[in-house]
């Protein structure tokens, strides 16, 4: 099980960790953060496997990813795209 | 808890100034990744461009200088001859390195100057307020060719990589993209790879990263990278266009 | 009396050789007559001395790798003629901008535009007004023989660094072919100060240095431009130099830098033996001009005459220096011209009345304003 966590206060609302996240579980909140964008939050992070997509698509480096079990993302040898 | 994605030490603190969704980003995090990787963050100088990159000095962790319109990769030259062993390296956009700075790239790369240059190509002036680049696609629409691209009056864009492919001191030469996480990895890696032949001494290395302005292209963030995918890379296509003959090739 | 030996010596070479005296180990240059020999000489001579010459694709190149150069924490030389020097200005700003040191020598051509080949001092504005964009100011050194170039590329070192400031050289085509003897001083060289603020990769320190022109907030800018003035203002105080020539009790002051202060000395010499006393105020440093100098002169003297190798240009100094009280007149040879001893005597000679049938003198082929 990955853990993910956003800094928000630097969350820009561009979305690409929503469009990437393999198990689809990023969205836009409704509520705005202190830059006025809706920020990106998990919903279940029962189900985030912690590849690191979303963090490697993050033009703001706002997500960083803890990884509790198994091999790293990236030697993993997953083609995530 | 092994962290499997942190903020790397060769980034600063500061939150980039860019547009939601723009790959500059991204691909400061790369290279900033492959200092980390090289451990060389206390003997790298980077040299940064004028247009929208034109505060990554607030951004990486290192030693920057803030060079004149184009002239990155003759700054990197006056620091890399004084300091052989230092890790150079300059990040330039299209307006900066393949219009005005056109001259000091070719032969800082035909002089094989033991430096690494970033060559972000989002295929539009974005600082200035989205004028054509010379890399701007036949028929793209910029607040300068406002009916697209025509070659006629407006000529053809500039493959770069190609271009500097075609030179002896050039060592390490690739384009990659940032479109798709598989694309940001083997970006990475190519970014990587350019430091490594630069460490080893063999002549100039250069990486075309191809990125996205879904500010100046008035695309949303994820249509902006759909868009780099299907219309870009057809025009600028992936892949190592000249690699030391020692090494092999990586995908790109 | 010195018991040094001593070479003959060609102007070109003595900037070249000043410089490596200097601790000066990096040069970029792209080539251009009338300093080619100053190129030749350091291409073969630094990397004797573990040095570095490289051949840049253009003048702007060059005054960019020096901007790296001197980043890096280098002294570092380029050196130019006039057409190359106005290439220039955008990095010479840039410098200034980001306070580095560096010394650029011009050996000055005729112009405008592709002009010529031949000695000329059309560049004074462009040296001293400040070339670029924005409000700078470079320090202009001006050496009127082959061995005060030595002298005057080491002054260049100290004062780039002293200041964090660029300074430029200027000769012309006349000094630079010039050879004159030197004397050779047994290997010692300087070494340039310890720069704590180079970008020469972080080390050991607890944070990277950054070097950058970019003040985008224009508060901050008017700061940093207010802190040049500061620092200008003390090189105005401070850095003044010239050469006063038989200025005791003269009359007539003659006001002429590099080559022409030769002919001026020359001059000079001939107008007293005609009654007229006359002398000279060489300026040694165009810019901070010597101001007090001129100054000085005009409480006691008649009138100046500003002879150039120019439409007029260091004319307009000395005039805000005598700030109207005396007359300021000018003669001039532009566009390649050097003026001949006879020319100025007779212009002495005009202006001074002494002679009698002065008015009869037919004007000499110059610039009279």
């Amino acid at each position: 099980m990955g853990l993910v966590t956003f800094r928000e206060e630097r969350c820009k609302g561009c979305g690409l960790c929503v469009e990437f996240c393999p198990k689809k579980i990023i969205v836009l909140a409704d509520h705005f953060n202190v830059l006025g964008f809706h920020p990106a939050t998990a919903t279940d992070l029962s189900r985030c496997t912690g590849c690191g997509i979303c963090a490697w698509m993050c033009p703001d480096v706002v997500i960083e990813v803890d990884w509790n079990g198994g091999k790293p993302p990236g030697e993993r040898g997953e083609s995530p795209a | 808890m092994p962290k499997t994605f942190q903020r790397p030490q060769a980034l600063t603190d500061k939150p980039f100034h860019y547009c939601p969704g723009c790959t500059h980003g991204i691909i400061h995090r790369l290279v900033a990744e492959a200092v980390d990787q090289l451990a060389v963050r206390k003997k790298t100088v980077g040299v940064c461009p004028v247009g929208c990159a034109v505060f990554a000095y607030d951004y990486f962790n290192c030693d920057m200088i803030q060079a004149a319109h184009g002239r990155a990769p003759a700054v990197a030259t006056g620091v890399k001859r004084v300091l052989p062993d230092r890790v150079v390296f300059t990040y330039q956009g299209d307006g900066d390195l393949a219009a005005i700075g056109t001259a000091e790239i070719v032969h800082a790369a035909a002089r094989g100057e033991k430096i690494t240059t970033i060559f972000v190509n989002n295929a539009i002036y974005g600082m200035t307020g989205g004028q054509m680049a010379p890399t701007t696609l036949l028929g793209q629409k910029t607040t300068t060719t406002p009916h697209g691209r025509d070659r006629e009056t407006a000529g053809s864009p500039l493959r770069v990589a190609e271009m500097l492919s075609t030179i002896d001191g050039a060592v390490y030469v690739s384009r990659v993209s940032v479109h798709s996480p598989r694309h940001v990895r083997l970006a990475g890696r190519a970014i990587k790879k350019a430091f490594e032949v630069q460490l080893s001494g063999q002549g100039f290395s250069v990486v075309e990263v191809l990125s996205t302005c879904p500010t100046n292209w008035g695309l949303s963030p994820r249509e902006a990278l759909k868009w780099l995918g299907e219309n870009m890379v057809p025009v600028f296509p992936l892949g190592e266009f000249r690699t030391p003959s020692a090494e092999e090739a990586i995908e790109c | 009396m010195s018991h040094l030996p001593r070479v003959l010596m060609k102007g070109n070479e003595a900037f070249g050789e000043g410089a490596v005296r200097a601790g000066c180990r990096h040069t970029f240059a792209y080539p251009i007559t009338p300093q080619s020999e100053l190129a030749h000489f350091l291409a073969r001579r630094l990397p004797e001395i573990g040095g570095v010459f490289v051949q840049a694709e253009s003048e702007v190149s060059a005054i960019n790798m020096v901007f790296g150069a001197a980043a890096a924490g280098a002294r570092v030389l380029t050196s130019s003629s006039s057409p190359g020097i106005s290439l220039m200005q955008e990095g010479i700003s840039y410098i200034a901008g980001a306070r580095l040191p560096c010394v650029i020598v011009n050996v000055m051509r005729g112009g405008p535009g592709l002009g010529n080949i031949a000695p000329a001092q059309g560049d004074y504005f462009q040296a001293v007004k400040g070339g670029g964009h924005g409000d700078y100011c470079q320090i202009v050194l001006a050496p009127a023989s082959v061995p005060e170039i030595i002298e005057m590329m080491i002054l260049a070192f100290d004062l780039a660094d002293r200041y964090r400031n660029p300074v430029m050289v200027v000769g012309d085509g006349v000094l630079g072919q010039m050879m004159e003897p030197v004397e050779i001083e047994p290997g010692e060289t300087r070494t340039a100060p310890a720069k704590p603020w180079a970008t020469d990769g972080q080390g050991d320190r607890p944070a990277p240095n950054i070097i950058s022109s970019l003040n985008i907030v224009p508060e901050d800018n008017e700061r940093f431009n207010l802190d040049l003035a500061v620092m200008y203002a003390e090189i105005r105080r401070g850095e003044q130099r010239c050469e006063e020539y038989r200025l005791d009790d003269a009359e007539l002051v003659l006001v002429a830098f590099g080559t022409v202060a030769r002919v001026a000395k020359a001059v000079v010499d001939r107008a007293r033996r005609d009654g007229i006393r006359a002398g000279v105020i060489r300026p040694i440093t165009l810019w901070p001009f010597p101001e007090d100098s001129v100054k000085r002169a005009a409480a006691r003297a008649d009138r100046f005459l500003v002879v150039e190798m120019s439409l007029g240009q260091m004319v307009e100094d000395v005039r805000l220096s005598v700030e109207g009280e005396k007359p300021v007149h000018f003669f001039g040879r532009p566009g390649g011209l050097v003026p001949t001893v006879r020319e100025v005597c007779n212009e002495v000679k005009r202006i001074t009345g002494v002679m009698p049938g002065a008015e009869d003198v037919p004007a000499a082929t110059g610039v009279d304003r």
